[in-house]
């Protein structure tokens, strides 16, 4: 109940901090989404679609990336970000850019894994019809990603949701730095460190309500323009 | 394509780092709200920015021989002595002290509040199979513990896992779980009069010489990494050891008590 309370109290106090770190949690989760679906869907789908020896390892491996524990990840970027790390002159630890670097490593594999599955089936139904009109190579994953939008939405919404509930790895390779790199995830952390628990169990309902939003929202222009498609 | 590099070149985009520090610290600096306090003054005064990585002394030193800090801000004297000895740090500064306490259950079940010294106290909560809550992750304040157990003759790695329970985790959350099973646990002052869930433990053994706590600043040497912003650095040294800095540091109260005692004088 006090959390419920505290979660109120932060969203209608309009809390200038609570809404920079909400900010960024956002910010942070929809950049590494977009790199994220950029590389893991086109990946996905190639998989879906090409014969090639040593396809069925590609996928049995993005499956098990999957269930990387966050804190390897962070740790394997903290070591390559790291000033005395092979990538440290570009100065990027315990910035914005390492949590997005981070992430991205995180949930393409989730992205890539999923919409293999979406699209696997989807070529069991095309792949006669896309072969007879000559549609190989790039057009063809194109042709597949347009045609399964739909379903793969489900499949960026689970990397979303890993993205912005994550804490393993933002928390070690961003620091956790007040107005700098200081998400959601990695507040609730702080505050339940504090043994601040109602003000942590407030920010999770805030966290909370966001993630229903974003789900509603793309579920719904989903839903809305499944229907005109289909009108 | 062109979005997507602009969208690209947008994300990975960081503000221009003008006058900023890293300070890797230990937790209870942050976890007490000192830097809060703090750090505001100091940027009105220097100019500068200060963007605090609060970690746990053992790690925090680890993070800056990585060279990923200006500043080590910590509680492990003979570990910050080694830091600088081996040419991480220029040099080392006192800075401020406060002292350890042992907080446990009301029912204080090994009589605590009956010991004659911290030996004693330790001994006590091994005979009467008390449980203890260590943080066990290399911190300033893990150290300190096992300096303490070693003195008092006790291995309690042997009790590990039945009565002894290393954590792994900081300050507050060591405390967490530790109050939540009814064991003893040593803290520093300022995390502990600043912590929030005190649940019904309370504070039991306090006051004696061999429980101080000692801070110390060291800026990191610029010889061993270049990447080091040495002139804020030695600002943020500085200011923190300058009658003003130290002064800031003795007025920071919580609840009306004095978390940290200034003492680079």
């Amino acid at each position: 109940m006090d959390a419920l309370a505290e979660a109120f109290r932060l969203i209608f106090s309009l809390d200038a901090d609570l809404f920079e770190i909400l900010l960024l949690s956002i910010r942070v989760s929809l950049v590494a989404l977009g790199i994220s679906a950029v590389i893991g869907l086109p990946l996905g789908t190639y998989l879906a679609i090409t014969k090639f020896p040593g396809r069925k390892f590609c996928t049995l491996l993005l499956n098990a990336l999957m269930g990387m524990p966050p804190v390897v990840v962070g740790l394997m970027v903290y070591l390559l970000l790291s000033r005395s790390g092979p990538l440290g002159w570009m100065g990027l630890l315990y910035t914005p850019s390492a949590m997005i670097i981070a992430q991205v490593v995180l949930i393409t594999p989730i992205i890539a894994a999923l919409s293999n599955q979406v699209i696997e089936n989807l070529y069991q139904e095309y792949s006669d019809t896309f072969y007879s009109m000559g549609v190989t190579g790039r057009r063809a994953i194109l042709a597949y990603l347009v045609d399964a939008r739909y379903a793969l939405t489900t499949c960026i919404l689970a990397g979303f949701g890993r993205a912005i509930a994550e804490v393993g790895a933002v928390i070690i390779v961003g620091g956790n730095i007040d107005h700098l790199t200081r998400v959601m995830t990695t507040a609730i952390a702080l505050e339940t460190s504090k043994g601040n628990l109602a003000l942590a169990l407030g920010l999770g309902a805030v966290l909370f309500v966001l993630s229903l939003l974003v789900n509603a929202l793309v579920i719904g222009v989903r839903e809305y323009a499944a229907k005109r498609q289909y009108a | 394509m062109k979005h997507l590099i602009t969208f690209i070149a947008f994300a990975l985009s960081t503000h221009a780092l003008a006058d900023t520090i890293i300070v890797q610290s230990t937790t209870s600096t942050q976890n007490s709200g000192l830097y809060d306090y703090l750090l505001p003054i100091l940027k009105k005064e220097t100019g500068l920015q200060v963007n605090v990585v609060a970690v746990g002394t053992g790690q925090a030193i680890k993070n800056a021989m990585r060279c990923d800090g200006d500043v080590l801000l910590v509680h492990a004297k003979s570990a910050e002595e080694k830091f600088v000895a081996d040419g991480y740090g220029g040099y080392r500064r006192d800075l401020m002290y406060n002292d350890f306490v042992i907080v446990g259950p009301k029912a204080d079940p090994a009589n605590l509040a009956g010991a004659r010294d911290v030996i004693d106290a330790l001994q006590r909560i091994k005979q009467a199979g008390a449980k203890f809550a260590s943080r066990g992750d290399d911190s300033g304040t893990h150290k300190k513990e096992r300096s303490l157990w070693q003195a008092a003759a006790i291995d309690p790695e042997a009790g590990s896992g039945q009565w002894y329970l290393e954590t792994g985790s900081g300050m507050g959350a060591t405390l967490n779980t530790g109050l939540g099973l009814g064991a003893y646990v040593l803290t520093d002052r300022a995390t502990w009069i600043s912590f929030a869930n005190k649940q019904d433990s309370i504070l039991l053994f306090e006051g004696e010489p061999a429980l101080f706590n000692q801070y110390g600043v060291v800026p990191v040497n610029v010889g061993k990494c270049p990447n080091v912003n040495q002139a804020a650095a030695e600002t943020f040294t500085q200011w923190l050891l300058s009658n003003t800095g130290q002064a800031a540091i003795g007025a920071y109260q919580v609840e009306g008590k004095q978390l940290f005692f200034p003492n680079a004088h």
